[in-house]
């Protein structure tokens, strides 16, 4: 069998019928950030992290799916200020405490901020009003560091079968809302062991009476940087865009 | 009352937002346990219900008063006054804008553009909309919102929407009887016709313009079990205002376009999707959708030629976004209003996953035409380029606002003096996603290949301030983004903020490239057109009008290093406080 290649920042990258472009890097070992993203879900589009330049015009590189011979790229320093530019809106709509927070040396914010090198939140802080809800047993949920990536909802649904979270409102009012008409996570059916309980890539999702298991320091991102982790970020083959994807 | 509208609506969770609207008229709002009975009616999670519910402005999950007065906040109401209305009906009332008042009476707030520009200031009283707002009717109305007078008993004269139609051509001017273009079609067959529909060159009117025919061949080839024909009438864009006008005076040759469609691409069902805004046509439009029924253009075996194809008509509630067709699909849905991810287009997967074409009011209109009248004739009108009419929607400074179709080539000093505008400093041409031009550019033409609009043309004269104008538009965007993607849902936030920051005077030249800078990430990175062009009001007039942005910054080249209102934000934040006492600016709204 012929490959199939495109071009991404010079390097020939081979693909798989149906893989995305950012599938395709990921599985070439080159590193994409992304924070929407999870290999075993299909792809989402809404961090926008991913952005790159295919054949000339800015694309979300884990909803496209790859063609042979495009001409993508990724590593430009117009493209790497945009994904700069994305953290730190992130940072400023919600309430990120990094020395204070459980995920720290875990979370993909952090990491990605590191990676791309952002100094500082640069925007001013909306400081949002967002209550934590500690009504489960297990599990605590820190909303003021949702970046509203869907992950859980998409866990919770497709994996878990069970739909404990959902959006609510619009714009930059949307937030994450639990299952329950007393809007609390203590009246759902989440269970610690649930997909959704795995996925978050910041710290709103968080065990319990387990706090600072693994000391500051010794953490997933805290070793290497998270461009380093790419392996842990290959596509599994189930996960190619499929028709009519919704987010 | 909940079980009636549910078993109506078959507990069919695609129906859920005729649902919510129904069990909202109703019960007054959307209660906590509202939202669960319907959620288990339709067999939906709850959190997924809620989501539709919250996403929408006219749907309250939320107590609201009796009555809900909206005060239209279009540029153009506020041109006619519209805020120093609205203060004062909220004086009368002891109230402020946005609460409900204590005796759950009344709230009275505002809403994005109504589509009433021509006969503004518009407000909608319990989603009905009243134009021509004046302070004798704001007194009156307060007095029967006291005595709890019912809407049916309020003055008949103010619910009356002008149609303003000044200028008509082939389409406003129509007279053919309902059915002659879909005999003429159904007699040439469905090749004969998608051939016609190629040769008029008709392209899109909703903003994109797509190829009619393209869009038809494409939709009639993708295999599918069912195929589906939509009417986009959710006319969001503020000052537009023609598909009303099209709704109301040509509702047949609308649906007879949606038929022709329908016979081309072998679709069984249509829907046209409804503004909210424009409630109160649902009446009228369904009981002309009767009337054709009973006279064998609609319903089973159409015109006796074995051709089965419906319509109903579905109500949008207060989102502008819906309007982008995946989005709109997705409300057809019963879900949020979030513009889906493509490839793959609605011409293969739209509504349920089938293979569906969305047209523009208007392009469905002319299509009615072109099957009637031939591709040729239709091609002779327009440019060679941009065949046929457009719509225009004309309002702000002149003296005859209204709608005016013209062949397209037009020219904007055209459509300035047949509408009587004088002293004209500004045209926004196809509202504020499109472009602002001054009068160095009057002799521009209306046209695909040099001005396109989806119909919005408003008139803005000397006496205005551009700044004021780009500011209500950016509160529009940021209002309006749905929030699904990271650079529209912060970006429109963060341009909203610097606008009412450099209002306030706190603006620097350092502002100005921030703005240009938020323009680049939202092109680059936003995943639909309102978040591609959310900035473009602001990055038109920067160039072309620049004094009105230079009287209001700081100075060019001073920076103040430390913003004393911003490094109090953190005290804000620890105190819990965010009232307007905690601020340094008397602007609130810049700190949320
Ligand atoms: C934010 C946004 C809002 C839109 N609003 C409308 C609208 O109100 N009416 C409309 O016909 N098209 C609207 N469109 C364009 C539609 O997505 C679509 O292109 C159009 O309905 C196709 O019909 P046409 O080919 O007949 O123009 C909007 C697009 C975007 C991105
Ligand atoms: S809680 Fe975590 S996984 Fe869920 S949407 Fe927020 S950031 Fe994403
Ligand atoms: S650009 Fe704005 S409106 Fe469009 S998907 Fe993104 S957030 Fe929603
Ligand atoms: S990873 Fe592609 S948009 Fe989030």
């Amino acid at each position: 069998m012929n490959e199939q290649t495109f071009n991404l920042d010079g390097q020939e990258i081979p693909f798989a019928a149906g893989q995305s472009v950012m599938q395709a890097a990921l599985a070439a070992g080159v590193f994409v950030p992304h924070l929407c993203y999870h290999p075993e879900f299909r792809p989402h589009g809404s961090c926008k992290l991913c952005t790159m330049k295919i054949n000339g015009r800015p694309a979300t590189s884990c909803t496209t799916p790859a063609a042979a011979g495009m001409e993508v790229e990724s590593d430009t320093p117009e493209i790497l200020d945009t994904r700069r530019i994305l953290l730190q809106m992130l940072l400023v709509e919600g309430n990120h405490f990094c020395p204070s927070c459980e995920k720290s040396g875990h979370c993909k914010l952090q990491a990605l901020g590191y990676e791309l090198g952002v100094m500082s939140p640069h925007f001013n802080h909306f400081y949002p009003d967002r209550p934590v809800d500690a009504s489960h047993p297990d599990v605590l949920l820190d909303f003021n560091r949702c970046i509203l990536c869907e992950l859980c909802i998409r866990a919770s649904a497709e994996v878990d079968g069970k739909n404990v979270f959902a959006l609510s409102g619009r714009g930059i009012k949307k937030h994450l809302i639990v299952n329950a008409e007393s809007g609390k996570l203590g009246d759902t059916d989440f269970a610690l062991t649930d997909k959704a309980a795995q996925v978050c890539p910041v710290g709103v999702i968080l065990p319990k009476h387990k706090g600072f298991a693994v000391p500051i320091g010794q953490r997933r991102f805290d070793a290497e940087p998270i461009s380093a982790h790419v392996e842990e970020f290959k596509p599994i083959a189930a996960a190619a865009p499929r028709a009519g994807d919704k987010p | 009352m909940l079980t009636d509208i549910l078993d109506r609506h078959r507990r069919d969770g695609t129906r859920l937002m005729q649902i919510l609207r129904e069990a909202q008229e109703a019960l007054g709002w959307l209660s906590p346990a509202t939202i669960t009975a319907i959620a288990s009616g339709i067999g939906w999670p709850r959190a997924k219900v809620e989501g539709t519910a919250s996403f929408y402005s006219f749907f309250h999950t939320r107590p609201m008063g009796e009555y809900r007065v909206l005060w239209s906040d279009n540029i153009t109401d506020r041109m006619l006054g519209n805020l120093d209305l609205m203060q004062a009906m909220c004086q009368k009332l002891w109230l402020e804008p946005g609460r409900v008042s204590e005796d759950g009476l009344v709230s009275v707030d505002t809403t994005s553009c109504t589509g009433m520009c021509d006969q503004g200031p518009a407000v909608l009283v319990n989603y009905r909309a009243i134009p021509r707002m004046t302070r004798e009717r704001v007194e009156l109305m307060v007095e029967l919102i006291r005595a709890r007078k019912p809407l049916a008993d309020w003055p008949a004269d103010w619910f009356v929407i002008e149609d303003n139609i000044r200028r008509a051509d082939i389409l406003l001017g129509n007279r053919m009887a309902p059915g002659e273009a879909l005999g003429a079609a159904l007699a040439a067959g469905a090749d004969a016709m998608l051939a016609e529909i190629r040769t008029s060159q008709l392209r899109g009117r909703g903003g994109a313009g797509f190829a009619t025919g393209l869009k038809w061949e494409a939709c009639r080839q993708a295999r599918g079990t069912a195929h589906y024909v939509i009417c986009n009438a959710d006319e969001g864009e503020p000052g537009t205002f023609k598909d009303r006008v099209l709704l109301t005076r040509q509702p047949d040759l609308v649906f007879e376009g949606m038929t022709i469609a329908a016979h081309i691409i072998g679709a069984r069902r249509g829907y046209v999707y409804l503004r909210g805004e424009y409630r109160y046509l649902l009446e009228s439009l369904e009981s002309v959708l009767a009337a054709r029924r009973a006279a064998g253009l609609l319903g089973a075996d159409i015109l006796g030629k074995g051709f089965d194809f419906d319509i109903e008509i579905h109500l949008g509630a207060g989102a502008y976004v819906c309007g982008e067709e995946s989005a709109l699909i997705e409300s057809l849905e019963g879900k949020r209003g979030v513009p889906r991810n493509r490839p793959p287009y609605p011409v293969t997967h739209g509504f349920l996953n089938q293979p569906t074409v969305v047209n523009n009011v208007e392009t469905f209109a002319a299509a009615a035409l072109i099957a009637a009248r031939g591709g040729d004739w239709y091609r002779s009108f327009g440019t060679p380029r941009s065949a046929g009419t457009k719509i225009l929607s004309v309002s702000g400074d002149c003296a005859r606002p209204g709608v005016y179709e013209y062949p397209f080539g037009v020219s904007v000093r055209q459509v300035l003096a047949d509408c009587g505008a004088h002293d004209s400093q500004a045209v926004q041409i196809s509202g504020p996603s499109g472009i602002c031009i001054g009068p160095d550019e009057f002799d521009r033409r209306i046209a695909f290949e040099d001005i396109p609009t989806a119909g919005a043309f408003m008139i803005f004269d000397i006496r205005r301030d551009i700044f004021d104008v780009v500011r209500n538009f950016i509160h529009f965007f940021a209002h309006e983004s749905c929030g699904f993607c990271t650079p529209c849902r912060v970006g429109t936030t963060l341009l909203k903020n610097l606008m009412d920051k450099i209002a306030a005077g706190h603006g620097t030249r350092y502002d100005i490239d921030e703005i240009y800078q938020l323009n680049r990430v939202l092109r680059t990175a936003a995943h639909c057109g309102l978040g591609h062009t959310a900035a473009n009001p602001l990055v038109h007039t920067l160039e072309k009008f620049r004094p009105a942005y230079e009287r209001r910054l700081k100075s060019m080249e001073f920076e103040p290093a430390f913003d004393l209102d911003a490094a109090l934000s953190e005290a804000r934040q620890m105190t819990g406080r965010d009232d307007a006492g905690a601020h340094l600016a008397t602007d609130t709204e810049n700190a949320r």
